[in-house]
């Protein structure tokens, strides 16, 4: 029951021969050790093994491998610019974005993305993105505030 | 979490091949779309299919297009998140859109496929009312050739659909509209997101709005039955009429009484039928006022 799939991991092309049956989220973590994205509910309600599917947000705990052949797959490991991190990365160490930090790889993801699609995003429309990525810390005013800093950041850049 | 079984996933390039896979492989089997209620079903209620059918290589079942007539075609493995933010939906339908919306997360959106939401048939399902209340058809494909149902036909029970299991559901249809068609789709649960419905109305219908006069009036119900259903009772108190707010709380009484709800782990029965009276007088009145501006900055109207 292996397969052969082909995927782009982080921007690197990467063969890889896997059983269909196993979850993107544990082909990331036990098999490539890619240990960066967590596993919170295993049931798609807590974001928290949100990783980018050609190019969009997606619950790792719920995509068998057997799906993936030809995919563009983006992990939290692979978020950095270069050896720089990422600016949603930075504002949320600079804001306290995290407390215990499980949901923080998720949370980055999500809002990478949102950043992508909406440069400018309101305070209520950063809830509404995040709001399948759950903080049992229940920080989420420091998260939404980092989601505006870098948000801020990354337009400062582009008019830059 | 447990884990799934060992299991053989094919990726079929046409109808007709998944189709003849599923004939050849017998019972036990299961399609796949985008996976959202499949992958959770199989690591929390221990199901364990024989082997799985993905369907998501099979060219031409996702994408949106704009008949000629006016009517709209959504392909069976388009992502609620397309449907959710398609021009051609926010503009037409909204409410339609909203429907979508409500569903999960924006990573569950961005798998979780209409034609997969309708074919897993749960009655809670948020875009089956509004595709109910749009009179919206489902065309399926099987061995022998295609067919077309009526929407309100093809679900027969929780997780049941008229479908043979050889069957694939390749395309939802909207007939035409008229342009004075207004709606509203209301979820009702006890969180903004990430929750299922106690309830949820949506109602469509043809307003003059000057004479504040209903004409072809749909109001269809979920997770009030086994199945989602329309309140006919409740449209036909409104055809022809005059919306008026003491009108549209006869219809929610109505609607209220039709509704053949249970009591579980989410809600009693009584609470339903009243949650169904007061949100579709609410869905009525929405409707009619056609605020304008996006959904999401009017969510608070809902309670």
């Amino acid at each position: 029951m292996k397969k052969t799939i082909h995927v782009t991991l982080n921007g690197r092309p990467t063969n890889l021969e896997v059983p269909a049956h196993r979850l993107l989220l544990d082909l990331l973590r036990d098999e490539i050790g890619l240990t960066g994205t967590k596993e919170g509910c295993g049931t798609g309600d807590c974001g928290a093994c949100t990783v980018l599917l050609d190019g969009k947000p997606v619950n790792s705990c719920l995509i068998f491998s057997g799906e993936l052949d030809g995919a563009d797959i983006v992990t939290i490991e692979g978020l950095k610019i270069g050896p720089e991190l990422h600016p949603v990365q930075k504002a949320f160490i600079q804001d306290g974005g995290a407390q215990c930090g499980y949901c923080t790889p998720g949370m980055l993801m999500m809002a990478k993305s949102l950043l992508d699609e909406n440069p400018d995003p309101s305070d209520e429309e950063i809830r509404f993105a995040l709001s399948g990525n759950l903080c049992r810390c229940t920080g989420y005013a420091k998260i939404v505030q980092a989601v505006q800093d870098a948000a801020a950041e990354l337009r400062a850049k582009r008019a830059g | 979490m447990r884990r799934p079984e060992p299991l053989e996933i094919f990726q079929p390039t046409s109808i007709r091949e998944a189709g003849a896979l599923v004939k050849e492989k017998g019972p036990g089997g299961r399609f796949l779309a985008g996976g959202t209620d499949l992958v959770i079903a199989v690591k929390e209620k221990s199901f364990s299919p024989k082997y799985v059918v993905d369907l998501k290589r099979i060219p031409g079942l996702s994408g949106i297009r704009e008949e000629a007539d006016g009517g709209l075609k959504i392909g069976s493995l388009t992502t609620l998140r397309e449907v959710e933010i398609s021009p051609i939906i926010l503009k037409r339908f909204p409410f339609l859109a909203q429907s979508a919306a409500e569903v999960g997360s924006v990573q569950i959106r961005n798998r979780a496929t209409i034609g997969g939401n309708m074919a897993n048939a749960t009655p809670s399902a948020d875009v089956a009312p509004a595709l109910l209340a749009l009179e919206a058809r489902a065309r399926i494909a099987g061995l022998n050739g295609e067919r077309v149902v009526e929407l309100e036909q093809f679900f027969r029970g929780p997780g049941q659909t008229v479908m043979a299991p050889e069957e694939i559901l390749t395309e939802i249809i909207i007939p035409p509209a008229n342009p004075s068609l207004v709606g509203e789709y209301i979820k009702f649960s006890p969180r903004e997101m990430m929750d299922l419905a106690y309830i949820g109305v949506a109602v469509a219908f043809v307003f003059n709005a000057s004479q504040k006069l209903c004409e072809k009036v749909r109001i269809a119900l979920g997770a009030v039955s086994p199945t989602p259903m329309r309140a006919r009772g409740a449209e036909s108190l409104l055809e022809g009429q005059v919306l008026t707010e003491e009108l549209a709380e006869k219809a929610g009484a109505e609607a209220a009484r039709e509704c053949k709800p249970i009591s579980d782990v989410r809600s009693s029965a009584d609470y339903r039928r009243d949650m169904v009276r007061v949100n579709t007088k609410r869905a009525l009145l929405n409707a009619a006022a056609q605020r304008p501006g996006k959904w999401t900055e009017r969510r608070d109207r809902r309670y």
